[in-house]
């Protein structure tokens, strides 16, 4: 792995949060490297800390130890050049702006010309399926159309690295398989480094290059899978052998991390 | 008829038919006394009860006049008479509100910049808060003609000074709306902008402004209702320059109940069209935000 390629570097990253109950250990002793390209899964219960992780690559969240570094700089100065689009678990679209403006949001802020805005928003939305909806007001649309459109926001400037803080969680799993094939799809367009935060192993494994397991308290990484399965991956991959392997080895690693009896 | 009950006419009319009732009884049973009083001085007795009903609904200063005689009261002064004199009530009626708009506009501006500025600076949230809050404590109409008073001193006179009583009474509610508007926003959205690396102009004017906009019109509401009760308090100080105010205090002068009466309706009036208005306005508003029709 040359210097050049590496997009997210994690050394030794801990972050306690001071709260008025005591300190808490959201992260501990982090090491992790992303390069270009790569679709990164973050696996793990509830408290381990995978939303932290991506917190602290975007800059929302500082951590209290270690290093870390976004397309070889700060996450600071990466998070002001614009290098990462971020999805929330929610798609917090602004109810007063349609579809399309929802998408030229970012491109308002960064001051893209009128003409490039309605360039992008036509090619994000046709990326995510979402042509014929510009004019659409969020409510008028399913959660899952909703996720899309947020998911469209964030592509639609040029960053490339695309941080996902578990998008799909509260959508059902019919809608939930379908987004993930066109993630894929999506992901293999676009040539984006992909990081992605996950309750679900078949989720994960389905669409991960690279599979990051946690354990909570103190949130730390358990394993690092990197996945064998081809680039092009169709939903019954998930009953191929490998794949079965891949999740239980993921699984494996979320019982050695997590003992069940304190929860 | 069915359809009618689930409207909002049908109980609105029954409450209005309900205290027209009420107001007749009461409007006999106050009255009484001083009509005991005529009869006694006339030698009269044995008067019927229909004779008796008629003589205490056409007093000429009764303490309670009757729903009727405030009507013909509000249709003589608003209809026939010339809106130019101070004999109609549009003349003062358009004297207050023009107060009141000017006072609403004064207090909403004002109230949206106090937000903004106790939104954005933690030290102004601290001193300005406070004060804020202290302003709404005094009593407005012990204060009034002090500040007609002193205003007139300096040369402010008419218009101004009512305005400027409207304005205190009418920020108050656009300060705490719109703080808790502009603070709507909720982490998630705060976050959003903050990966774009957006200016605070820009977070302000494309999240918090329009996050915003339900409370403002909720507050102005409030407000304008306040601005018009502050113009009337003006008033009261001013006395001939005319205005509702000045009006009340010329009614309750001379005894005339009846025309204290009927400008408290055409108060009433101009305050529930003030307030339809600016749900007028903000249903469109809100038609243009993408709201659910």
């Amino acid at each position: 792995m040359t210097e050049s390629t590496s997009v997210v570097a994690a050394k030794g990253l801990g972050l306690t949060f001071d709260t008025g109950d005591g300190a808490v250990q959201a992260l501990s002793d982090v090491d992790l490297d992303i390069t270009r390209g790569e679709f990164v899964s973050f696996i793990g219960p509830s408290g381990c800390g995978k939303t932290t992780f991506l917190r602290v690559i975007a800059d929302l969240e500082q951590p209290t130890a270690g290093t870390i570094t976004v397309n070889g700089t700060t996450p600071d100065k990466a998070r002001k050049d614009r290098a990462y689009g971020y999805v929330f678990q929610a798609a917090a679209l602004y109810p007063w702006r349609t579809i399309a403006r929802n998408v030229a949001l970012p491109l308002e802020i960064m001051g893209y010309s009128k003409g490039e805005q309605q360039r992008r928003i036509a090619s994000t939305l046709d990326m995510v399926n979402l042509t014929g909806f510009e004019n659409k007001y969020p409510w008028q649309l399913s959660g899952g159309m909703q996720q899309r459109a947020s998911i469209a926001r964030a592509l639609a400037f040029d960053a490339d690295l695309l941080l996902m803080d578990e998008p799909f969680g509260a959508l059902d799993e019919i809608v939930r398989d379908h987004l993930n094939e066109q993630l894929l799809d999506l992901w293999a367009k676009t040539e984006k480094t992909i990081c992605f935060v996950t309750h679900s192993i078949p989720e994960a494994v389905y669409l991960s290059t690279k599979i990051v397991v946690m354990s909570p308290r103190p949130g730390r990484v358990t394993d690092v899978i990197d996945s064998p399965l081809p680039k092009v991956r169709p939903l019954d991959i998930r009953e191929a052998p490998e794949f079965l392997e891949i999740a239980a080895r993921v699984r494996e690693g979320l019982r050695a991390g997590h003992s069940y009896e304190e929860a | 008829m069915g359809r009618l009950a689930e409207g909002r006419l049908v109980p609105v009319l029954t409450v209005v038919l309900a205290i027209v009732v009420i107001w007749y009884g009461f409007s006999v049973l106050l009255n009484t006394p001083w009509q005991q009083g005529v009869y006694a001085r006339a030698d009269q007795a044995g008067v019927g009860l229909f004779q008796y009903l008629a003589d205490v609904y056409s007093q000429q200063r009764p303490v309670l006049p009757a729903p009727h005689q405030v009507a013909v009261e509000f249709w003589n002064s608003v209809v026939n008479a010339n809106p130019a004199t101070p004999r109609s009530l549009i003349f003062h009626a358009w004297i207050t509100i023009s107060a009141t708009g000017l006072g609403f506009l004064f207090g909403t501006v004002l109230g949206i910049v106090l937000a903004v500025l106790i939104v954005h600076n933690r030290a102004v949230d601290r001193s300005l808060m406070p004060w804020v809050i202290a302003s709404q404590t005094i009593p407005i109409l012990a204060i009034a003609p002090m500040i007609v008073v002193v205003l007139n001193s300096v040369g402010l006179t008419g218009l101004i000074p009512k305005a400027l009583i409207s304005t205190y009474l009418s920020f108050f509610p656009v300060v705490v709306g719109m703080v808790k508007g502009f603070r709507s926003p909720d982490a998630l959205q705060l976050d959003l902008m903050r990966t774009y690396n957006a200016s605070g102009a820009q977070v302000f004017w494309k999240l918090r402004w329009p996050s915003a906009i339900p409370y403002l019109f909720t507050s102005m509401k409030v407000g304008v209702a306040a601005s018009l009760v502050g113009a009337i308090v003006g008033e009261l100080p001013t006395g001939a320059a005319g205005g509702l105010g000045s009006r009340l205090l010329a009614g309750s002068y001379y005894g005339q109940t009846t025309q204290i009466w009927a400008a408290l309706l055409m108060a009433a009036a101009l305050s529930a069209g003030l307030i339809m208005l600016i749900g007028a306005v903000q249903v469109l508003t809100q038609r243009a935000m993408g709201a659910r029709a």
